[in-house]
Parts: C-alpha cells; sequence; structure tokens
C-alpha cells in the first residue's frame, strides 16, 4: 500500500460531508481469537478507522472499562508481538481500513522503537498514540516512526491553552485527537457546545483532520460530536460490552460488538444531514 | 591547567533528566500543570518569605532540626565504625515524609489550589499528607492499596482522624503502584483545583527534584551537625530506598564530598534470586512508569511485575530516577536487605537502643551491621532512621509468630 491510509480514508469521508467513526477495542481482549473475530467484523459494521490498545499493566489514563480490558487481555496471555501478528491477518483480507495502535510507551520501549516501527509498519499499522509520551519525550520514538512513514497521533486536551498548542502541533501528523474531558477514558462525556468550541479553536490552529474521544458512550452523544468534528472515538462503551459479555461467558461476542459499532456508525454517518434537515 | 569541575548536585538538566533518567513522561492533559507547577516551584525558591515560612513550619510544627545520635551501644555490640542515626523519625508524624509534604503544601497554596490528593504505601506520606491538609485548612484524599489498608490499619484510622478521606486502591497489586496510578487518574480529571503531593523522590519533573530539594534539610542538618560533633565528614552514609526520598535527603548535600561512601539499600524482600523483592535497580531494567524512566522491575514485554517487601513503604516496582542515574555512574552504591534482615535490623534497634524503628530503616540498620564490623573504630557511619516502627508492630508481631 502507497498511499497513506489515514489521509485516504479522511478525505473520503470529507468528500461524502460526514464524519468518520474511530473504534477502540484493546488487542486480546477478552482473548486473541475472538479479538481477531472482533477486529475482522469492525469495518463492516462501519468503523472506518481503528484504533487498538496494546495492553499494559499500569494504564493511568484509563478508567475501569479500559483497565479491566487490558487487565483480561495480559491474562489471556497477550504480547505485543501477538498484537502486530492480528494485524498481519487482518491486513490479509483490508488494506483499507487505517489502523492506530494506542498505548503506554513501557511495552514499547522494551520492544525497541527501531524494532517496534519496522515490524508495526511489516504488519499494516499506520501510526500510533502514546498517551505518556508528551512532546517532549517523543524523541526516543519519533525518528523511528517517521522513517517508517507511521504516524505518531498527537492529543490536544481542554488543558492545551495558547500556550501549549504549538507545542502539540509542532510535528503532528496523521490526525489530532481532541480529548473532550480532563480525565481517564470512560469519564462522563462533555458538553457538546464545548466541544464544538474546542474543534474551531484546533480548526484554526491545524489542518489535520480533528477526532474527538472520551466520554463518547451513545449513538445520540456520537452524532452530537459528529456535526462539528472531522472523527468521533468510541472507545469504553466499546470495551464495557466485551467485559460484560465475557463474563456471561457468550459465545457471540464479535456479533454483539458489530451490532453495537453499526448503531454507532448510522448515528455517527448520518449527522450532518440529520442536522441539516 | 585546572578541570573543569562539575558537580553530581547540579541535575536534573532543564527537561528533567538526570542523565537517560528522569523526564515528564506523562498525559498531554496533564502537560500544561507540571509545566506551571515547575514554573512556581522555581519562583518559590527564589523567594525569601517562602523559604522563611518553610524554615518556621520545620522548626516549630516539625520539630526540626532532628538529633543526630551517637548509638553506643549499637556501636559496640557491632564492634567496627561509630555508629550516628539520624533522628527523622522524632520528626511530628514520624517519619521524613512531613519535611516534603510541608513544601509541597506551601507550593500548593501559592499556586491557588484548593484540594490535596496523595498516594501512599506504608501510610507515612499519608498521614504526612493528611496533617498538612489539617493545618492548613485543605481537603485532602489520600490513595492506599486495598493490601496495604490491611498491613498498615493504625495509619489508615490516623489520616481519617486527620479528617482525609481514605481511597481503597482494588486494581493491579492492591499496593503503592496501583495508587500511584488512581492518584494520577484523580489528577488529570480535578486539574482545575487539585495539588498532587507526591509522596517520594520519583513522578515527572519537577516532583523528583522539588521532593529531593525538601528532603536535603536531613543531609544539610547531618553535614553540620557531624563537623560539630566530630569536626569532620562521615566515612559512610546508609539509607533505605522505597522510591528513594530519605536517601536522597541524606545523601545530596555530599554528593560531591568525594570521600565519603554513600550506600542505599532496596529491599530483596525474600531474596534476589527469587521474584519476591523490591530492588528495582539489582533486579530491574530501564523503563517508563508513573511519569518518569527509570529503572524497573519488568517483564521482556515491558509489563511492570509486582514488589515484595515486608515494608509497605519499600514495596515499589520502580526507583526515583536520580538514584537510577546515580548508580548508573556509580557514584552511590546500591545494597540490598531482604526482610529477614530487616527483621534482624529492627530487633537490634530495639535491643541495643530502646528506639523502635520503622520496617523500612530497619533495612538500613540491616546494612549497618553487616558494613560497620568491616571498618575502623575511628570510622563514621550516618544511618537515616527515617521512621519509627509503631505502624509496624502489628507486621512485626505477625512475622515473628506472635499473637496479640
Ligand atoms: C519510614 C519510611 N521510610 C522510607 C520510606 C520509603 O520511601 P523513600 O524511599 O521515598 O524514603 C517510607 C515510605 O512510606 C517510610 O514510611
Amino acid at each position: 500500500m502507497s498511499a497513506d491510509r489515514l489521509s485516504a480514508r479522511f478525505a473520503a469521508c470529507a468528500a461524502a460531508n460526514r464524519a468518520a467513526l474511530v473504534t477502540f477495542v484493546t488487542a486480546g481482549d477478552p482473548d486473541l481469537a475472538t479479538s481477531a473475530e472482533i477486529l475482522a467484523a469492525l469495518p463492516a459494521a462501519g468503523a472506518d478507522v481503528i484504533e487498538i490498545g496494546m495492553p499494559f499493566t499500569d494504564p493511568m489514563a484509563d478508567g475501569p472499562a479500559i483497565q479491566r480490558g487490558n487487565l483480561r487481555s495480559l491474562a489471556a496471555g497477550t504480547t505485543l508481538r501477538k498484537v502486530l501478528a492480528m494485524v498481519r491477518d487482518f491486513r490479509a483480507s483490508d488494506d483499507a481500513t487505517p489502523i492506530v495502535l494506542m498505548g503506554y510507551f513501557n511495552p514499547i520501549l522494551a520492544f525497541g522503537p527501531e524494532r517496534f516501527a519496522t515490524e508495526a509498519k511489516a504488519a499494516g499499522i499506520d501510526g500510533c498514540i502514546v498517551v505518556d509520551l508528551p512532546p517532549e519525550e517523543a524523541g526516543e520514538l519519533v525518528p523511528a516512526l517517521t522513517s517508517h512513514g507511521l504516524h505518531l497521533v498527537r492529543l490536544a486536551t481542554p488543558t492545551s491553552d495558547a500556550q501549549r498548542l504549538p507545542a502539540v502541533l509542532s510535528g503532528a501528523s496523521g490526525f489530532l485527537y481532541y480529548v473532550a474531558v480532563a480525565g481517564v477514558t470512560g469519564a462522563n462525556s462533555a458538553a457538546a457546545t464545548d466541544v464544538a468550541t474546542a474543534v474551531a479553536r484546533l480548526k484554526a490552529a491545524t489542518d489535520l483532520p480533528i477526532a474527538v474521544g472520551f466520554g463518547v458512550r451513545t449513538p445520540e452523544q456520537a452524532a452530537a460530536i459528529a456535526a462539528h468534528a472531522d472523527a468521533v472515538v468510541v472507545g469504553s462503551a466499546i470495551v464495557d460490552a466485551i467485559g460484560a459479555a465475557a463474563e456471561e461467558r457468550a459465545n457471540d461476542i464479535p456479533a454483539r460488538v458489530s451490532a453495537q459499532v453499526a448503531a454507532l456508525a448510522r448515528a455517527v454517518h448520518n449527522a450532518r444531514q440529520e442536522k441539516a434537515a | 591547567m585546572n578541570a573543569p569541575t562539575t558537580s553530581l548536585r547540579a541535575g536534573p538538566d532543564a527537561n528533567g533528566h538526570f542523565g537517560q533518567f528522569g523526564g515528564r513522561y506523562v498525559a498531554e492533559t496533564l502537560m500544561p500543570l507540571i509545566l506551571d507547577l515547575e514554573k512556581a516551584y522555581t519562583e518559590a525558591k527564589a523567594d525569601p518569605a517562602f523559604h522563611a515560612e518553610l524554615d518556621d513550619l520545620l522548626k516549630h510544627y516539625v520539630g526540626r532540626p532532628s538529633p543526630l545520635y551517637f548509638a553506643e551501644r549499637l556501636t559496640a555490640e557491632l564492634g567496627g565504625a561509630k555508629v550516628y542515626l539520624k533522628r527523622d523519625e522524632l520528626n511530628h508524624t514520624g517519619a521524613h515524609k512531613i519535611n516534603n509534604c510541608i513544601g509541597q503544601i506551601l507550593l500548593a497554596r501559592r499556586m491557588g489550589k484548593t484540594r490535596i490528593i496523595a498516594e501512599t504505601g506504608a501510610g507515612q506520606h499519608g498521614v504526612a499528607t493528611a496533617t498538612v491538609a489539617a493545618r492548613f485548612g485543605l481537603p485532602c484524599t489520600i490513595y492506599m492499596g486495598a493490601r496495604d489498608i490491611e498491613r498498615q490499619a493504625p495509619n489508615v484510622f490516623r489520616m481519617k482522624l486527620l479528617g482525609a478521606e481514605v481511597k481503597a486502591v482494588e486494581s493491579g497489586s492492591r499496593t503503592l503502584k496501583d495508587a500511584m496510578n488512581e492518584a494520577l487518574r484523580d489528577w488529570v480529571t480535578n486539574v482545575h483545583d487539585t495539588f498532587y503531593i507526591i509522596g517520594t523522590a520519583a513522578g515527572p519533573h519537577p516532583y523528583p527534584e522539588l521532593v529531593r530539594d525538601f528532603q536535603t534539610v536531613i543531609g544539610k542538618e547531618a553535614r553540620a551537625q557531624i563537623l560539630e560533633r566530630e569536626g569532620r565528614l562521615p566515612d559512610l552514609l546508609v539509607a533505605s530506598i522505597g522510591g528513594g526520598s530519605n536517601a536522597i535527603g541524606l545523601f545530596h548535600p555530599f554528593l560531591d564530598d568525594d570521600g565519603v561512601r554513600i550506600v542505599g539499600i532496596e529491599a530483596s524482600g525474600k531474596g534476589l534470586d527469587t521474584h519476591e523483592h523490591a530492588a528495582s535497580l539489582a533486579g530491574g531494567r530501564a523503563g517508563v512508569l508513573h511519569g518518569n524512566k527509570t529503572m524497573l522491575l519488568q517483564d521482556e514485554d515491558g509489563q511492570i511485575t509486582e514488589a515484595h517487601s515486608i515494608s509497605a513503604g519499600l514495596d515499589y516496582p520502580g526507583i526515583g530516577p536520580e538514584h537510577a542515574w546515580l548508580h548508573a555512574i556509580g557514584r552511590v552504591e546500591y545494597q540490598s536487605a531482604t526482610d529477614s534482615d530487616a527483621l534482624e535490623g529492627f530487633k537490634l534497634l530495639c535491643r541495643t537502643e530502646g528506639i523502635i524503628p520503622a520496617l523500612e530503616p530497619s533495612h538500613a540498620l540491616a546494612a549497618v551491621a553487616r558494613i560497620a564490623p568491616t571498618m575502623g573504630k575511628d570510622q563514621i557511619i550516618i544511618a537515616n532512621l527515617c521512621g519509627r516502627g509503631d505502624k509496624d508492630i502489628f507486621t512485626v508481631a505477625a512475622a515473628l509468630g506472635v499473637v496479640m
């Protein structure tokens, strides 16, 4: 694949005048086989971009839902190598849906930044979000990612004031992730008007697509954000549903996730038409 | 031509690095806050009024200076170097932790923050934080691992008496590292009004620097006291290491004194050859956790492994970044003491000096018992007696098979 999957996908959504749905699941949650099935079904369900969580023992920017997802995944024996293998398998049938890895720096550091970038690129990864690697510390990873054409997606937050924003945006690529609430994942949702104001402010400062996440759980909330942002990220709500289904020992987890994602996708994809109507 | 002398006390650099260690590995939401904190701390350091208030509280509220005590019977028993104990266990609240808490709460007030949070392991930092929060009339929430709550019941009750809310942390290993995760989650959620008082010389820059600075009162006093008492510097400093705040507090003022040998003692739990220890220098690798790069107990996939020590205050899989650096450059020597070594050190001090030490400095005492006999009688050791043992009597009783 020569063209950049992320820019191609965001351009296609913009051309259709609709927001993109970005879904987050933790790799290996509740186990690798189920997780691979969930992943394979996401594009057909309507996910435009897929974020895959790399599990970590100490996910300190995550709320209880994703913490539990991380622990389920680690208990099932997930490693970074297995996460990359899962993406490689996915790419055999889907070479268009962008995939962004999301996680914490220590497992990447242990793997080795250069080896990580090489193998992630080979597996068909498009970029990554490293929660605890602010621009000031990113020097240890960025050269490796850049030399393999991988994006390091930056995060802007409600605390990114005019003074801070230039540091966040300098060297940002792929898209800009706006963390809509100061808090951990799974927190309460932000008011739609606050999000609209924040997106407008970010748009004035960058040409990158803006994805908004944190606290988006329902199709209604997703639609409200899709009216303003280029993309809407839903994570904890899906991970919560996986956790609940795993607890029941359900054997139709991928189908349940697909149904949930389909409802979110309808809301996100139609939001601007419904608003205009 | 004189070679330029570089002080070992000059770190960290402008980005908070001590060599390859340290830094600011935090979620973007927190970056503006820790940059603000750095600015506020830089201003406070240059403000004589800040120091005047700090010194006044340390003197009249904490009870400083703490004595430097010549442990005569311990020295005789060990039959080697003269052992002095820096008596920080006599501080208000019973440990060195309060030195740092007073400093940080003055910063919090300066920054207009109205709510205090902290993590705690043994409960000593939690008690010290709850204490200063009460003293300054600020509401306070303490995160404590559920397992530590079980083994440090007296301190949990103390914190509650002092008006703090104690939140049990049930995630992960249910100890100090998980309490720190939870405190960081609280902070990122309540950025507008909350000040996070970190209890050890670790975390994102500027915490390792400012905690160290507030704890160096230990080493500065000890240096002046030994010079007055013996007319010379000590031959050896010994301190126990959890995150490393009492140790760096004692060591830092002596780092440029080449003749002073410095030894930090990690907790080796059930032994370095088992997986049940807390010695991140002896058994760890460089990694990133809790906002800093440092030496960490972790598996080959970079997942953090659980630490173990009989002492809740040392039961942490990491160590402050300045220690990781001092270890890498070889200026400080790091050894370890096991749970049973620490129990022996504990009993030794009770018996010879009539002082019940906390289990944390009992690790340092175990090392003193090992090293002092190998030194000459004219040599001098200063060990940091950084906490008193009242909080540990139930743990010690259980370890000794005593039913209370
Ligand atoms: C008495 C005492 N000493 C030592 C420690 C370990 O911390 P540090 O290494 O930061 O001094 C603790 C921590 O709770 C403590 O209570």
